[in-house]
C-alpha cells in the first residue's frame, strides 16, 4: 500500500508529559520488558531441568552485577504492570474515572510499585537460607 | 453513521472495518491477566524463600506436583497474555510491509516458548 509521508496522528511531542500519559506508556513498556522475563524464565526452567551444572551458570549468571540490576528492573516493572493492569480492570467496570481519581490510583500505582519491589528483595534477602 | 455500501465478509476482516472477533481477543487479555495475579504473585513468593537456594532444594521444590502445576499454568497464562499484549503493540506501532510478518512470528514465538517451558517443567517433575 502507498504510504503519504504526513506525521501520524496524535504527534504527542508536542504534549507536555503528565502522570496519566506517562503511566499509560510506561504500562506498555513494562508490559515489552517483561517478555524479555518471560523468556528468562523458560531458561531457567530449562536449566533446571538439565542438571546442576546448567543451574550453576544460570545462577552465576542471576548473581552477577548485570544480572541483578536486569532482576531489580524485572520485578519493578512487574509491579508497575500489576498495579497498573489492576486499575485498568476497575476502568473497564467504568469505575474511577474521574480525574482526581485517576490521579490518586496514579500515584497509587508509582508508590505501591516501589513499594512492592522493596518488599520483595527485603523478603529475599531475609526468608532465604 | 450509516453502514458502508455492500461490504463483503472479508473486506471487514481486511481493512474495512471490524471483523467482530476483537471481544474474544480482549477478553482473553483480561482473564489471563487476571489468573496472572495469584500466580505471579505465588511465583515471585517462591523466588524470595529460594532466592539462595542451591540446586538441590531448588529441585526438590519444583518436583512437587502443586508447584509444577502452578508453574505451567502460570507459563500458559504468561505466554497468553504475552501474546495479546504484544499483538496490541505490534499492531499500533509497526505500519511497515513487516507488520504480518512481524504478528505472525510474535504468536509462532510465543506459543513455542510456551511449550518450552512446559516441557522443561514436565521434565522436572518426571524426573526425566
Amino acid at each position: 500500500m502507498h504510504e503519504p509521508l504526513r506525521p501520524l496522528s496524535p504527534n504527542i511531542q508536542h504534549y507536555r508529559p503528565q502522570l496519566t500519559s506517562v503511566l499509560s506508556i510506561l504500562h506498555r513498556m513494562t508490559g515489552v520488558l517483561l517478555a524479555g522475563a518471560a523468556v528468562a524464565l523458560v531458561l531457567g526452567l530449562w536449566a533446571v531441568a538439565a542438571g546442576p551444572r546448567a543451574y550453576g551458570i544460570a545462577r552465576a549468571a542471576c548473581v552477577s552485577p548485570l544480572g541483578l540490576a536486569l532482576l531489580a528492573l524485572a520485578t519493578w516493572a512487574f509491579f508497575l504492570h500489576l498495579c497498573g493492569g489492576i486499575r485498568h480492570l476497575f476502568w473497564d467496570r467504568v469505575r474511577g474515572f474521574e480525574l482526581a481519581t485517576i490521579y490518586r490510583s496514579g500515584w497509587a500505582v508509582v508508590a505501591a510499585s516501589i513499594l512492592l519491589t522493596a518488599l520483595l528483595w527485603l523478603a529475599a534477602w531475609r526468608l532465604s537460607p | 453513521m450509516p453502514e458502508p455500501l455492500a461490504l463483503r465478509p472479508i473486506d471487514r476482516a481486511d481493512t474495512l472495518g471490524s471483523a467482530r472477533a476483537g471481544v474474544r481477543d480482549w477478553r482473553a487479555e483480561r482473564l489471563s491477566g487476571i489468573a496472572l495475579v495469584p500466580l505471579s504473585l505465588w511465583f515471585l513468593a517462591a523466588f524470595a524463600v529460594h532466592a539462595r537456594s542451591g540446586y538441590g532444594p531448588c529441585i526438590a521444590w519444583l518436583r512437587e506436583p502443586i508447584s509444577a502445576v502452578l508453574m505451567m499454568l502460570l507459563l500458559i497464562a504468561v505466554f497468553r497474555h504475552l501474546e495479546l499484549g504484544l499483538r496490541v503493540v505490534i499492531e499500533d506501532y509497526v505500519h511497515s510491509a513487516a507488520k504480518l510478518p512481524t504478528l505472525i512470528g510474535t504468536r509462532l514465538l510465543c506459543f513455542a516458548l510456551a511449550v518450552a517451558g512446559l516441557a522443561a517443567t514436565l521434565r522436572v517433575l518426571l524426573g526425566r
